[in-house]
């Protein structure tokens, strides 16, 4: 009896977190949609509910009442499986992100690394649902994108090691309180542009999404989904980056803590100030997606191996030797 | 208590079965998801047994990066389509007597470890050096392996290094005939080193390619 009231009081818990979650998915994807048509003056999704607010849910709702089409010469189990990974590794990571100092559903003691692993993860829905496909666009497009994921991974580890070195924890709620004073976006500002552009690599976003770069792939390792698996994806997908920008925000932008602590601002819950931070970013990154033309694989590669990887160890040495020489190294 | 003994043999189950499948699917690829299987309930165990840093770390190293390079090289060399033949030739047995003494020593070494570790445990120093202290795993892990084992690791990661560039130099060959393309060159370009603006005559023409 005692088990099954935990195993329900974590049960409410989760789905509090996912419900808004999947909502804010076929928010931003209307968002984004939104922000790109604007720059490039059209209106863009505008008809379905106020504002075309309920775009998204017409378009899950056409992706549930298609056919699911299997290709008959794929390798059907993982075929099947590679949405479910995707989208299950773009929640789950969700379980650790901080919502204030006490509304979080797992406050574990390696919660970057957790966050950093499951990113790491991300990798194999793509590359399982390229093979899987048995088609050469999508197995190009996953190869591309396994390759570039595993680059820019690298760089991101990096700029986390930056991060913690001011901190002194790996924890993410200790990570947003060593920021009370002063944001890292400030003395960090240099690893907070190449986290930015090295989220928009790891997410696919363009002007790096050469895994599913139509002029060439079709749509990359989508190309023999359909119906509610392509649906899955592309939430998946969106998850992704929606995390992508809590990681942002909680690593430089504070997370939870309000911009200054006077009284009007005080009275926001922290809460509202990670969504704001992350609608931010996210602004950043629809905005990209309209005013950058697509990268050309080779500089692409050259740009994560040969630009952001050292500048960001080098960036290591400078942060280390800063802490240390003016004794601010956070020891406990 | 119950609980943490049925996700034990959970993971443990899941570990072992995956382990076996790995050897046992006739796909190179299910073998190599099988292996990412068994690595993560791996690292679910290192979890369980309160190893948090060494179970995420074996996440982001093998699951992350190692797997996916293993994922690629079967993919690419296509041994996929060889379907079993390893264990379908007919001298099959010639590799099992090999197999076997490998597998015995490697588990009389576990035994060793582990017998030591239950009955004699002052031959590890480091096993009282971390049961006392109160800090988390991640802080007492830093804090042995840079200060006592500093030398050690610094001598690892130059093993990993020379393993890199060992590699590196084996597979580079100079070819002749290969066009590079010059970076700065190409942002460097102007439009008025590109483009020109001529009057055409009529019935005349330009000449474009001198």
């Amino acid at each position: 009896m005692e088990y099954l009231s935990v195993v329900f009081q974590e049960v409410y818990k989760i789905l509090f977190l996912l419900i808004p979650v999947l909502v804010s998915v076929a928010m931003i994807v209307w968002l984004d949609r939104r922000v790109w048509a604007f720059v490039q003056k059209r209106q863009g999704p505008n008809v379905v509910g106020p504002f075309g607010l309920l775009q998204s849910l017409a378009d899950a709702l056409k992706y549930i009442f298609k056919e699911m089409i299997i290709p008959s010469s794929s390798n059907k189990v993982i075929f099947i499986l590679a949405p479910i990974v995707t989208m299950t590794l773009a929640l789950i990571a969700w379980a650790v992100i901080p919502f204030s100092a006490t509304q979080v559903l797992a406050d574990i003691n390696v919660g970057i690394l957790y966050l950093f692993a499951v990113s790491s993860l991300g990798v194999y829905g793509i590359i399982m649902g390229g093979w899987a496909s048995n088609s050469k666009y999508p197995f190009l497009g996953a190869i591309r994108s396994a390759a570039q994921m595993v680059s820019y991974e690298v760089s991101i580890g990096v700029i986390i090691i930056n991060v913690l070195l001011c901190v002194g924890s790996l924890n993410l709620n200790d990570i947003v309180i060593a920021q009370q004073n002063l944001w890292f976006v400030i003395p960090l500002f240099p690893m907070f542009v190449i986290f930015f552009i090295s989220a928009l690599a790891e997410t696919n976003r363009p002007p790096f999404d050469l895994p599913e770069a139509e002029a060439e792939l079709v749509a990359g390792y989508q190309t023999e989904y359909s119906g509610m698996m392509y649906a899955m994806f592309w939430l998946g997908e969106y998850a992704n980056i929606l995390l992508m920008c809590a990681i942002g925000a909680i690593l430089f932008l504070g997370g939870w803590l309000s911009p200054l602590e006077i009284y009007p601002f005080t009275l926001v819950p922290g809460a509202l100030w990670l969504i704001l931070k992350i609608l931010l970013l996210f602004f950043l990154f629809a905005l990209v997606k309209a005013i950058v033309p697509r990268y050309r694989y080779d500089q692409l590669m050259r740009l994560g191996w040969k630009v952001f990887l050292p500048f960001s160890l080098i960036w290591v040495v400078l942060t280390a030797s800063f802490l240390f020489y003016f004794n601010l190294l956070p020891v406990n | 208590m119950i609980a943490h003994s049925i996700f034990f043999y959970t993971f443990s189950l899941i570990a072992i079965v995956s382990a076996i499948m790995v050897t046992a699917s006739k796909n190179t690829v299910h073998s190599v998801f099988f292996l990412i299987l068994d690595f993560i309930s791996i690292s679910c165990l290192f979890i369980m047994i309160g190893a948090e840093f060494l179970g995420m770390i074996m996440l982001i190293v093998y699951v992350g990066a190692v797997a996916v390079l293993f994922l690629f090289v079967v993919m690419m060399l296509n041994v996929a389509q060889q379907k079993n033949q390893w264990f379908a030739a007919k001298d099959s047995s010639k590799h099992i007597p090999v197999g076997l003494i490998i597998s015995t020593l490697i588990f009389v070494e576990i035994i060793i470890v582990i017998g030591g570790w239950k009955y004699k445990p002052e031959i590890f120093d480091i096993n009282n050096s971390l049961s006392q202290s109160s800090l988390s795993n991640t802080h007492s892990l830093g804090q042995i392996l840079y200060t006592d084992y500093i030398h050690v690791f610094q001598i690892s990661g130059m093993i990993l290094l020379v393993a890199m560039i060992g590699a590196i130099v084996l597979t580079f060959r100079q070819r002749a005939g290969v066009k590079r393309q010059s970076y700065i060159k190409q942002i460097s370009r102007e439009r008025v080193d590109g483009v020109e603006v001529l009057e055409v005559e009529t019935n005349k023409g330009v000449r474009i390619d001198d």
